[in-house]
């Protein structure tokens, strides 16, 4: 394995039942590198981000975080991520600095680290004078900062952000991405994220790979991309390559959830 | 061992526990309900019916009434903490999930533990008795051993459902029959036999036989099968517990 690749999938397969969530895919994504992962509802993307954050075994293949085989050495994996999650992770009936501490001592940061390393982040995000605060008295803005500098504390190489500016207004979006890039610069993370705003996509990410029926459709820049097509702009690169059609919501999201729920039932019945 | 992980875990669950003035008090209204109406209410048919005290023979009861449902209710917590997200920042940390569920679990069964003890001070205040103080310890250990039992039952059952309604269904078709058949409000001497061996099958009519006989020197099997079953009781459920919480697939 080349040493700069910090995330490396090779034929990765998911099925839940006879349903192939994920079909097969391989990508490499370098150090320091701003990755997007795009594609419709139901396309396998948080299959895939289950799986290469260990919530979910593969049912072939192999993924590699920071050298690391997310199904062999889970622990090492798991320390070399941090990850905004879809929906709100956090503890509301704790406080923010009590969700920070929890996370902390759970990744086994060192003692007399832990405290100033909370206050730098804490401050960071701009939630240091809120750090006492219940986090369910906390917007939904604050709360994906909060996520985020959770997802940080323990300087992970790959920063994961799973659809992170999901109703989110355009002031705080635009700070999110904002410091996003700020963190590749000056810490060299590596951040992989999906969203469905292509102009988000095209305006931060450096190379972008797009998801449809479980496989890769295209990988590249979004220029490339949408030279590959003969389009002008991302957004109709990626129509082109998905089709119009709008998808069945309830397919597979939700890690996949769904689907699974949906084949218990049908064995019920 | 990272003991500092099931520490603050632990610690989690009793800040959130302590916090909930709502929970504090909620959880302790429904054995107090049933001491008052039934301990007072069958009180004198009781005694008319050559038995003595009923209060007395209802406190135990009581106590692993009170354990059952908050220990159910904080294991149960798992499945809030799979809705509401906080499940998934557990999971994906790097710690066994052994260690995470240990965490909640001893958390549930302090709570658990805290509140028996709440009804029990209030029990005395009742006009309880029991006929050997210097057995405290005793019931202290029993009620701990219930505590981290039920608690990791219900981090279990957790562990397997997917959402509310199936907690539901638990609630009404095991954890109110499991406490109904255990002998906690009725003697089980001269029962109708399919009643005692309901109440034989269930492992929680040997809770409350251990903690009646220590406590009013009354006993329907013995201390000693008691004690056994309480054992292998704890064994199973915490093996279901970590058994069941290592496939939790979210």
């Amino acid at each position: 394995m080349r040493s700069n690749l910090v995330i490396e999938a090779r034929n990765v397969v998911k099925t839940f039942g006879d349903i192939k969530a994920v079909d097969d895919i391989s990508f490499e994504v370098k150090a320091g590198e701003i990755f997007a992962f795009l594609g419709p509802n139901g396309a396998g993307k948080s299959t895939t981000i289950s799986m290469m954050t260990t919530m979910l075994r593969p049912t072939s293949g192999q993924l590699f975080l920071n050298g690391h085989d997310v199904t062999r050495e889970k622990d090492s994996a798991r320390k070399s991520f941090g990850i905004v999650f879809q929906d709100p992770a956090l503890e509301e009936e704790l406080t923010a600095y009590e969700n920070m501490m929890i996370h902390a001592v759970m990744y086994g940061i060192p003692k007399k680290e832990q405290i100033p390393r909370i206050d730098e982040m804490l401050k960071l995000v701009d939630l240091w004078e809120r750090r006492d605060s219940y986090v369910k008295t906390y917007s939904g803005g604050m709360r994906r900062r909060l996520e985020i500098a959770r997802g940080l504390l323990h300087h992970p190489k790959i920063l994961f952000l799973d659809e992170p500016t999901l109703g989110l207004d355009t002031q705080t979006r635009n700070l999110l991405w904002e410091y996003v890039r700020r963190l590749r610069d000056t810490e060299g993370t590596t951040i992989f994220f999906t969203t469905h705003y292509l102009d988000e996509a095209e305006e931060v990410a450096d190379r972008i790979a797009i998801i449809d029926h479980g496989k890769i459709v295209a990988t590249g820049t979004s220029k490339q991309l949408a030279k590959q097509t003969g389009t002008k702009t991302l957004e109709d690169a990626y129509l082109e390559l998905t089709g119009r059609m709008v998808r069945d919501e309830t397919s597979l999201s939700n890690n996949g959830l769904n689907v699974r729920t949906a084949l218990r039932n049908r064995n019920l019945r | 061992m990272q003991l500092d992980v099931i520490y603050v875990l632990w610690l989690r669950q009793m800040k959130r526990y302590l916090r909930s003035r709502s929970r504090v008090v909620g959880a302790i209204g429904q054995p107090i309900l049933f001491l008052l109406a039934l301990g007072y209410g069958l009180g004198s048919v009781y005694k008319r019916a050559g038995q003595g005290n009923y209060l007395h023979f209802l406190v135990p009861g009581i106590i692993i009434q009170t354990l059952l449902f908050s220990g159910v209710f904080w294991g149960i917590q798992i499945l809030f903490d799979k809705r509401f997200g906080f499940l998934k920042e557990m999971l994906v940390a790097p710690v066994s999930r052994t260690k995470i569920l240990l965490g909640n679990s001893l958390g549930g069964a302090t709570i658990s533990l805290l509140q028996a003890i709440f009804v029990l001070i209030i029990s005395i205040a009742l006009g309880f008795r029991a006929y050997n103080w210097f057995y405290f310890p005793v019931w202290i250990l029993i009620m701990t051993a219930l505590s981290l039992m039920l608690t990791s039952f219900g981090a279990g059952i957790a562990s397997m459902v997917e959402d509310f309604q199936g907690f539901q269904g638990i609630n009404n078709f095991l954890i109110f029959p499991l406490f109904f058949l255990s002998g906690s409000l009725y003697p089980l001497t001269n029962v109708p036999t399919f009643l005692r061996i309901l109440s034989e099958i269930n492992p929680l009519s040997y809770c409350v036989d251990a903690l009646r006989y220590t406590m009013i020197h009354q006993t329907h099997f013995g201390l000693a099968k008691d004690l056994a079953v309480i054992s292998v009781a704890l064994v199973i459920s915490v093996a279901f517990a970590v058994n069941r919480f290592d496939r939790i697939q979210v």
